[in-house]
């Protein structure tokens, strides 16, 4: 079954309904978060480092920061809560009666953790910026990571949430990929400095390094080849597991 | 039955299943089922739990794929049409799904909006649907205030958005008060007089008898008898019930100098006999005990005797 737009966007205005009854408080915590990074480690822990990759610390952090507000607010909405709704709350179940296919629910809850990610991510880049960490206009392409990122962690965690059977499984997608991801991405330090040879090739199968790495050419505007590298990367995995889950929901919401 | 399935033409039938069979692993949950609904009716799909009626339910709204046979509604194959036929239709799950932090009314908008209604369209058949189903008063207040008797009618208002041809209803009353039950009957009674069929499923025979045109009683994912209620009562019972407390050496003791009843059903110490006239019985019963005769009720014969009698494991019929 093809993919209907209207009837995604539906799912997608599902979402958006319960999100508008909150928003107010769901929006402020997206302000003070990036705050404290940048403020702890940014500027206190950046105080003694004179320079990284070329530049402050907290400059260096700025990009990468970005892209992990934007990976975690689409990952929240993609794991826990697609789960609950599908399992739990038997939403889908509901949408199945009317003209929705399951492929609709799957292209409306990622279009939906994309504008998870993009509140997320666009609120660390306002502070961001009012920090004066991003360097304009080259910073304005930054923005298309927002999207990217969540473009690609919600398909990851789609294809996940499709996989697994028992919630708690979601503990291990957040302490043992997430959380290393975050760590080891090339957001707190460059990793072609640490790495060489065949280990730095190897990390280039860390999906978040490529939205990072996007992103702070952007904020340096040292637009290069790699680039182009880096966004292929991000829509050809994400394409790929989006893919493969859209034939795990048909599956599974027909049981 | 052959011949009443018959009478319903292929062009009238807005539901038509053929052979129609769903096995999951090893167990056929639905097997060699016949089915044609007609337009207008309202339809009921009986059976103890596990015999295959909401599994019918979700093939004939295509969530369920048949392993054998063929499915057709409003004359197209379901597989095949998914989209379209699911525009025409509109179902009430067994479980409600709602949004508990939205109130009636965001919750109706929702799921107009899954059948693309928006503007002025959709604002106004939410109004109509909080009318139709009397929420009104709570169409305001947070789905997570309301009743269980507001919420299941939110859930109906919620499946008949899309102004549905076909209306399928798993198990609507389960678990309401008596109130709220007879609410519902009468909004299923508008709904059949508004040309709407409704096929529903549930486990009150009352419910079943009053509300249902024909009924077809699943037993082990088979369809063991279909028809008319009250035609079924008398061909497969009988119009009367007499039913008393006695042991099974009284019962042979009772009957032998009488004519056997067309039916009898036992459920412990209960005896139902069944017969177009249980004078006789009542008569007998008086004779033997007198003044101190047992205690013994005599009624019509409903279609809960009907359906025991069918599904029923440990109980008996006399043939």
């Amino acid at each position: 079954m093809r993919l209907s737009l209207p009837y995604a966007m539906s799912v997608w205005r599902r979402n958006a309904a319960m999100y508008k009854r909150s928003w107010k408080l769901n929006l402020l915590p997206n302000f003070f978060e990036p705050v404290f990074y940048l403020t702890s480690i940014g500027v206190g822990v950046g105080a003694y480092i004179s320079e990284m990759a070329g530049m402050s610390y907290a400059e260096f952090l700025a990009p990468g920061l970005v892209c992990v507000a934007a990976m975690n607010g689409a990952s929240f909405e993609v794991t826990y809560n697609v789960f609950v709704r599908m399992e739990f709350e038997k939403s889908y179940d509901a949408m199945l009666t009317t003209p929705i296919e399951p492929i609709d629910i799957l292209v409306g809850e990622l279009l939906w953790a994309m504008s998870r990610a993009c509140i997320y991510g666009l609120c660390f880049f306002v502070v961001v910026s009012l920090f004066g960490l991003a360097a304009f206009p080259g910073a304005l392409l930054a923005l298309l990571a927002i999207p990217l990122t969540g473009f690609l962690f919600g398909a990851i965690g789609l294809a996940f949430t499709m996989l697994i059977r028992n919630i708690d499984l979601y503990s291990f997608y957040f302490t043992l990929f997430l959380t290393p991801l975050f760590l080891f991405s090339g957001v707190f330090f460059p990793l072609e400095e640490r790495l060489s040879g065949l280990a730095l090739l190897v990390a280039e199968v860390l999906p978040l390094l490529h939205p990072v790495r996007f992103a702070r050419s952007c904020f340096l505007g040292n637009f290069d080849f790699i680039m182009l590298w880096d966004l292929f990367y991000c829509v050809a995995l994400a394409s790929l597991l989006l893919w493969w889950a859209q034939k795990r929901i048909r599956i599974r919401l027909s049981e | 039955m052959a011949e009443e399935v018959k009478a319903v033409s292929e062009e009238d039938a807005v539901i038509s299943l053929q052979g129609v069979g769903k096995r999951f692993g090893e167990r056929w949950a639905v097997s060699d089922f016949d089915l044609r609904i007609p337009r207008g009716v309202t339809y009921g799909l009986l059976g103890p739990n596990g015999a295959g009626k909401t599994t019918s339910l979700r093939m004939i709204y295509g969530l369920t794929e048949p392993t054998s046979g063929s499915l057709r509604v409003f004359g197209k194959e379901v597989r095949e049409n998914v989209r379209a036929v699911r525009a025409r239709l509109g179902v009430t799950l067994q479980e409600n799904v709602l949004i508990e932090n939205l109130d009636p009314r965001e919750n109706l908008a929702v799921f107009g909006r899954f059948h693309l209604l928006r503007g002025k369209a959709l604002r106004d058949r939410i109004e109509f649907m909080i009318d139709f189903l009397e929420l009104r008063s709570h169409a305001d207040v947070p789905v997570r205030a309301l009743s269980g008797g507001y919420k299941r009618r939110l859930a109906i208002a919620m499946s008949l958005m899309n102004d549905p041809e076909l209306v399928i209803l798993d198990e609507p009353t389960t678990g309401l008060d008596p109130a709220v039950r007879l609410a519902l009957w009468e909004r299923v009674r508008e709904l059949r007089a508004r040309g709407k069929t409704v096929v529903l499923t549930t486990h009150y025979m009352d419910e079943a008898e009053r509300l249902c045109d024909r009924v077809a009683i699943m037993s082990e994912g088979k369809c063991v008898m279909e028809g008319v209620p009250s035609e079924l009562i008398t061909t497969h019972l009988a119009r009367e019930t007499i039913e008393f407390d006695c042991s099974v050496k009284e019962e042979g003791e009772f009957l032998r100098p009488l004519e056997d009843p067309r039916a009898r059903v036992r459920v412990g110490r209960r005896l139902m006999l069944y017969a177009d006239d249980t004078g006789v019985y009542m008569d007998r019963l008086h004779q033997r005990e007198g003044a101190d005769c047992r205690p013994f009720i005599v009624r019509p014969t409903n279609l809960e005797d009907l359906f025991l009698s069918v599904t029923g494991t440990s109980l008996k019929e006399v043939e």
